[in-house]
């Protein structure tokens, strides 16, 4: 079997599982790459229909090409699509006119997360993360327990080998983040889209010497200098390049492990 | 450089004591084959330059703060690199005994291991433990990269020296002989590039060892698991979901289903885009079955072809580590899961706990199982479990234990016997298995002996139910528990709906191995005492015995035709040969005789005494405690 099968099998697998194991199912999406790439194996994983309701954080500071995606998705893909603002938060203010990167991707995205959960009581969220993205998504479990204010206990992750998942006591609160695309590379979700002809928004394809290779909040996401105008030309700059990937992302940058920080506190 | 373009990613785990330089090595080979992203080093430089720490090549792994700040690996990570061959995800496990669970977590994973040992402090606790959890992780390739040589001024004495006590080490594990090289990873000594430091060091450095780890070996020839993990319903079809762990599936195949042996036909695969779904699945492959037959299948079974069909049984040796926190405690229970199935299961025994320290064996038997302990121990399941030795299909040959969701450990299944004939499919469903407090052993504890079938067979007028009540009262007359399963009363009974044809003769056997199985659960030792001719009933007879841990002993009561005929104690060779019963062992129907019977009695040339002193030689031998399987059958078992 090609890796990029054995990759697919494995996501496939942990779709199921976790369907199995968990009550309440969500899974956040972004109308990014991977996200595209999640949903395409869910309805892999379910035989054509996803068992579960898809969640677009919507931070009002979306890119138009990818709004209009999502239109286009929920109805092709007949989702069951929650969209979630935090308004508490836009009602404050909060903005990055005013605030700082970190600060405005916690309160828009994080804590959105937090109301979501409390609202549906999500005992699972399906994420898209990749070990490859960042180096504390590298030390993530495919199964991976979050407290009830959805914090990651880092320092001390249960075990997990031979795909047999730790799941947290009954009536612990919180939820499990299930991460099916952990094993795959940036570069191995570009293989698959080609082979699957997966629909991607366009911002991906360079225009006029620029694409995105990370597509997050307008304000703070950047094109990186590309030519790359479609999947097979990507694919062939992915191969050489050795600029990382969240290059263009700002939030990553702000300070010393801003990742890490962000991410013990909920973040995706 | 020239990069390859396969697809293959072989996963490869650095494991080795705290400190021995895992992180740096890693960090290293990152570095110097231009495998690190653009100002990756510069930023993580910068960062530690303004906390005033020095840069660290293991920083490219260690990304936590607070392992940066401590120079220790807390958690396992993954980073992946090409080489002109092929792409690896490398793997860093924290070698801290604290954080073995984090470590188990990545190698698990691996196909392939780099064990990292200090130069100056040589071989170490954790060196020794994770070398030991090797052959439970499967992991067949090791390469053992001595490090810090630039500490021991590139001694080749002092590498020899590590080398031959590793060479020691592998050896009393049962481990492969692993590659061996010296460099420095602080230095940058022999890591993508021979070390000019160590012109003696005649192999090459470490790129070119990973690039000679052969690939990890393909899963479709091996004997055909399909794992179910769910059903689903589309429209009126009921898809069987799950992933084939080993072997190939195709459309039109036979297949059973375990436990409890049911059996369907592939109808179709069920995958969507349906454009695309396959006629044939082979080995890693996620997939949804349909069944030509309506028969009830749940999560947790494994699916196989009608031949090399894996073991149902409750009990099995296994060889497991321990995570904790807590010590595991004999007979205290767990969920036990193996691929999708999950069990109540207990230890009932430890028989060996190897220690890492010192690698020596504590032989009595004890109590539990500390954190961080091998041992090797029996396992009991409250339902019969299907699964495989390790050692044929590491897939169905692992698991893990554990308790309110909570992974304490994990094992595999070393020196568990295979069926020697398949038994017909069940027809019944669902079906459930309840146990009570109490088990057989502390019953045999409690009465001193354990139970035992003893399983006679032989020609009608050759002695056995004769025999079979003797020994019952010499059994009983001794304080041991014992009653007689006879053929003739079991018709009266429990198969009083059954004739003798050869059907119903199986059905008939059937029916008292599994009363006798019931009866030596008890703690009796039951006696059966039936013609039994076919060699295949009785050899199912032995599995429905042994597939529930309990010994049997078949036992040839032998006499030639003639003189059964001529003590003919019934009158029934009278009324066969007259045509008034038909199918009878001896006249119309034949008589096989065992190939491996544990005793044969020839009654008619010895005395009465002399045949009860056998059958109590080989009762007592049977019943002795303690009563269990033997864990070192399994050369594999050997530590």
């Amino acid at each position: 079997m090609s890796n990029l099968s054995k990759l697919e099998s494995q996501s496939v697998f942990l779709l199921r599982e976790a369907y199995r194991t968990f009550q309440r199912i969500g899974m956040p999406w972004s109308m990014g790459k991977d996200s595209n790439v999640l949903l395409w194996l869910a309805q892999k994983a379910f035989c054509g229909r996803i068992p579960f309701p898809v969640l677009h954080i919507d931070t009002t500071y979306e890119f138009p090409e990818m709004m209009e995606f999502r239109a286009w998705a929920e109805t092709h893909y007949g989702l069951q699509l929650i969209v979630k603002i935090n308004e508490e938060a836009i009602a404050r203010g909060v903005g990055y006119e005013t605030h700082d990167p970190i600060t405005v991707t916690h309160e828009l995205k994080t804590v959105a997360l937090q109301q979501v959960l409390a609202e549906y009581r999500w005992d699972a969220l399906i994420t898209g993360i990749r070990r490859d993205e960042d180096p504390t998504r590298a030390k993530e479990r495919y199964f991976s327990p979050r407290s009830s204010e959805g914090e990651w206990n880092y320092k001390d992750q249960p075990p997990e080998f031979w795909n047999q998942f730790a799941l947290p006591p009954k009536g612990a609160g919180g939820h499990v983040r299930v991460q099916p695309l952990l094993d795959w590379t940036e570069y191995d979700i570009w293989l698959y889209i080609r082979r699957e002809r997966i629909p991607i928004p366009p911002l991906y394809f360079a225009r006029n010497g620029k694409r995105f290779r990370s597509i997050g909040c307008q304000p703070i996401t950047h094109p990186v200098p590309s030519t790359a105008s479609t999947v097979d030309e990507i694919i062939s700059e992915l191969y050489a390049t050795r600029t990382p990937e969240r290059a263009g992302r700002a939030q990553d940058h702000h300070e010393r492990n801003a990742m890490q920080k962000l991410r013990a506190k909920g973040f995706l | 450089m020239h990069f390859s373009t396969s697809e293959e990613v072989v996963p490869i785990v650095v494991i080795g004591h705290v400190d021995h330089g895992k992180s740096t090595l890693i960090g290293r080979l990152l570095f110097d084959t231009g495998s690190v992203p653009e100002g990756k080093a510069e930023e993580l430089a910068r960062a530690a330059a303004a906390e005033g720490m020095p840069f660290e090549h293991a920083f490219l792994l260690d990304s936590l703060l607070e392992e940066q700040a401590q120079n220790v690996t807390i958690d396992t990570t993954e980073i992946r690199f090409r080489t002109k061959k092929r792409r690896y995800a490398i793997i860093d496990a924290p070698g801290h005994k604290e954080f073995l669970k984090n470590m188990l977590s990545g190698a698990a994973r691996a196909h392939a291991a780099v064990l990292v040992v200090d130069a100056q402090e040589g071989v170490r606790e954790q060196t020794r433990r994770h070398a030991m959890l090797l052959p439970i992780l499967g992991i067949q390739h090791i390469i053992v990269a001595v490090n810090k040589m630039d500490l021991v001024d590139f001694s080749e004495g002092r590498y020899r020296e590590i080398v031959g006590a590793l060479a020691t080490l592998f050896q009393e594990l049962g481990l492969p002989e692993p590659t061996s090289l010296p460099l420095s990873a602080r230095s940058g000594e022999n890591i993508v590039q021979p070390s000019l430091q160590m012109l003696w060091h005649i192999g090459g450095p470490l790129l070119e060892a990973l690039d000679s780890v052969p690939s990890p070996p393909r899963l479709d020839a091996l004997p055909l698991r399909f794992a179910v993990q769910d059903i689903y319903r589309r429209g009126t079809e009921r898809l069987v979901a799950g992933r084939v762990e080993t072997g190939t599936l195709r459309v039109g195949d036979e297949l059973l289903f375990w436990p409890g042996r049911k059996r369907a036909r592939l109808r179709a695969f069920a995958e969507w885009p349906t454009e695309t779904t396959p006629t044939e699945a082979s080995a890693g492959r996620s997939t949804a079955l349909i069944l030509e037959e309506e028969i009830f299948v749940e999560r947790g079974m494994i699916g196989s072809s009608l031949e090399r069909t894996p073991i149902e049984a409750r009990e099995f040796p296994a060889k497991i580590f321990w995570l904790g926190p807590d010590p595991l405690r004999v007979g205290e229970h767990y969920e036990l899961r193996l691929v999708t199935q999950s069990v109540s299961a207990r230890v009932l025994e430890v028989d060996r706990v190897i220690d890492a320290e010192t690698l020596s064996v504590q032989d009595s038997c004890k109590p539990g199982v500390e954190p961080n302990e091998i041992a090797e121990v029996l396992v009991r399941t409250q339902r019969p479990l299907a699964f495989d030795n390790a050692s044929e299909i590491a897939q169905t040959g692992r698991f893990i234990l554990a308790r309110e969701g909570r992974i304490l450990g994990g094992g595999i299944v070393l020196g568990a016997r295979y069926p020697r004939a398949s038994l017909p499919p069940i027809q019944s469903s669902p079906l459930f298995w309840t146990e009570g407090e109490i088990d057989r052993y502390e019953r045999a504890r409690a009465q001193g002996h354990s139970g035992a079938i003893i399983w006679f067979t032989g020609l009608s007028g050759a002695g056995k139910s004769t025999l079979a009540f003797q020994l019952e009262a010499q059994l009983f007359r001794r304080g041991i528990w014992a009653y007689v399963l006879d053929g003739d009363n079991l018709r009266h009974g429990l198969s009083s709906d059954l004739n003798f044809s050869s059907e119903d003769r199986r059905e008939n056997i059937r029916r008292a191995a599994e009363a006798a199985r019931i009866l030596a659960d008890a703690g009796s030792v039951a006696i059966v005492a039936l013609i039994s001719p076919f060699r295949g009933d009785r050899r199912k007879a032995r599995e429905i015995a042994e597939a529930a841990g309990i010994p049997f002993r078949e036992v040839f009561v032998h006499a030639p035709l003639e003189v059964c005929r001529a003590r003919d104690p019934k009158a029934l060779y009278a009324r066969a040969e007259r045509g008034e019963i038909s199918e009878f062992t001896g006249v119309d129907s034949p008589y096989e005789i065992p190939e491996a019977a544990e005793l044969e009695i020839p009654t008619h040339e010895l005395s009465p005494t002399e045949c009860l002193e056998q059958l109590m030689k080989i009762t007592l031998e049977a019943i002795t405690l303690p009563n269990r399987p033997s864990l070192r059958e399994d050369p594999a078992a050997n530590i």
